[in-house]
């Protein structure tokens, strides 16, 4: 059976400063596995380069089986469609309303790129479908809202409903409530953690509540200043264990020198 | 009285390249004037002549209005179209120019280039250019208006795409969309207001220049205008010229309006 990601020796580096320093990693196919980390530890950077948004230094990265580094930009969009992405700050185009933003889910898949997938030129099924994915985070009765005009929570239901409309296969979260006050926080996280389920996805998801994560996740990923401290599943770890990823030398911009120890 | 050496300088010495700005500017101000003949008895001439100019010109002879009208219509039609094609054009243009949507380093700076010609070279030369190339009349004035759109609103619409965030532009990236499907879905809808008001700023500004482009042929109201001053005729002079001030300050007033609602 393939992985859903596979990354094997991950380098990347912003001049001299190396961010990640050899990560490797596989989530299963089904499985939801968080990935923990003191803010500067180089997790934004690996759920990046994981989409194809940063590029690697050297290492390999695998979305069932297929090859992101290196692939041309065909394929590239390609394992891009298959992937979900829901953002720390939603990233929904403010000017549009969550109906259209929605169907801008659907980008990747349309042979006309955006042509087909404007409100008014959309085919039918598809305008149904992102109806239905709105619908699926609640939504459905503020579809002809401007983002503005919504909660951070709903953004973020907004944006968890493009990624439904885009049809994933794997999502990446990248600190999906870490804007979102806690209440709404677990109400998002518990939509989305439901969705993942229902649709049989798998998911890398970035979070910084410890309870949360022993809560929600199947497996946890420690990273620690560019580096995986903790790979195992969730009820092989304690919390002082994971305490312990947030503390000492965390961030890869500490002591630049010390990657070569 | 033992902390004198703290004390700071009550002048210091400004610097060499200082003292070359300051004297080369006096100089060539100082020539400027004695080339251009300021004298107090010119001064008094042309204040005489002005009064003259203005007894000749009031009233002012409203019997040609009709033609007026018609000139108008055409000074208008000039902006109007002419500014259209310069916005239209100046959104690829500006797409190839803005450094987060330009294809190539190469691309780019070719765009910027052309841009530039287009801004630095003045409305009324573009015009002597196109009366020449394609012949006198209004033809000549759009395609003026058009360079002279081209090379303010491009400009602007480019600085604005450089502004937009980030984030909606990388999540229609991260979808698997294609590089037109991301400007047009997100980057051409967060510029849209900007755009607009560069759009609306652009029309201001080529009523008022074509206003002036029939002065070299390029059709329009300022043919009627040149051909008045030429006769002498300053009472049809000023009827013309008060149409063209009525007709500038409507349309500001009506741009200003509408630019004020969209943002």
């Amino acid at each position: 059976m393939t992985h859903a990601i596979e990354a094997d020796r991950l380098v990347v580096s912003y001049g001299n400063l190396q961010v990640l320093r050899g990560i490797s990693f596989t989530v299963p196919a089904g499985q939801g596995v968080v990935l923990l980390g003191a803010n500067g530890c180089g997790k934004s950077t690996l759920m990046r380069s994981l989409n194809g948004l940063e590029k690697l230094q050297s290492g390999t990265i695998r979305i069932h089986g297929d090859t992101l580094s290196g692939a041309g930009r065909r394929d590239l969009r390609k394992i891009r469609q298959s992937m979900g992405y829901v953002f720390q700050h939603f990233n929904l185009v403010p000017q549009l309303n969550a109906f259209q933003n929605v169907l801008l889910g659907s980008l990747g898949r349309q042979r006309f790129g955006l042509l087909s997938c404007l409100s008014l030129t959309a085919s039918a099924a598809d305008r149904a479908k992102a109806m239905h994915c709105l619908d699926r985070v609640g939504m459905a009765d503020r579809a002809l809202h401007r983002p503005s005009e919504l909660s951070g929570g709903q953004q973020q239901r907004v944006a968890i409903a493009r990624m439904l409309m885009q049809d994933p296969r794997v999502v990446i979260a990248d600190e999906p409530i870490a804007s979102l006050d806690p209440k709404a926080g677990r109400e998002v996280l518990d939509l989305l953690w439901r969705i993942v389920t229902e649709e049989k996805l798998s998911m890398l998801c970035t979070l910084h509540q410890l309870e949360l994560a022993q809560e929600y996740g199947d497996r946890i990923l420690g990273m620690k200043a560019g580096r995986v401290e903790i790979d195992a599943p969730i009820a092989e770890t304690d919390t002082a264990q994971l305490n312990a990823l947030y503390t000492g030398m965390t961030r890869v911009d500490a002591q630049p020198t010390e990657a070569a120890a | 009285m033992s902390d004198h050496s703290q004390l700071p300088p009550r002048f210091r010495a400004p610097s060499a390249l200082t003292w070359v700005v300051v004297v080369g500017f006096a100089a060539f101000f100082i020539q400027g004037v004695i080339a251009s003949d300021i004298s107090f008895d010119r001064l008094m001439r042309g204040a005489n002549n002005l009064v003259r100019f203005v007894g000749q010109a009031v009233p002012p002879d409203f019997t040609r209005m009709p033609n007026i009208a018609d000139a108008m219509l055409e000074t208008m039609n000039i902006a109007i179209v002419g500014v259209t094609f310069g916005c239209l054009f100046s959104i690829p243009l500006a797409i190839l120019a803005a450094r987060n949507t330009a294809p190539t380093m190469l691309v780019r700076t070719i765009a910027r280039f052309v841009i530039s010609v287009a801004r630095t070279i003045p409305d009324l030369i573009w015009a002597l250019i196109f009366v020449v190339t394609v012949g006198l009349g209004p033809l000549a004035g759009i395609l003026a208006i058009i360079m002279d759109t081209i090379g303010f609103a491009a400009r602007f619409y480019s600085e604005r795409f450089e502004e937009v965030q980030k984030g909606p532009a990388e999540a229609l990236t991260a979808t698997g969309a294609g590089r037109l499907s991301v400007i047009f879905g997100a980057i051409l809808p967060e510029s849209f207001a900007s755009i607009t008001a560069t759009s609306l700023f652009s029309v201001e500004k080529a009523i008022r220049s074509a206003v002036t482009l029939g002065l070299v042929g390029a059709g329009g109201i300022g043919v009627e205008l040149s051909t008045a001053m030429r006769l002498f005729r300053y009472d049809q002079a000023a009827a013309i010229i008060l149409v063209i001030l009525v007709v500038v300050i409507g349309f500001e007033q009506l741009s200003s309006m509408i630019r004020k609602r969209i943002i």
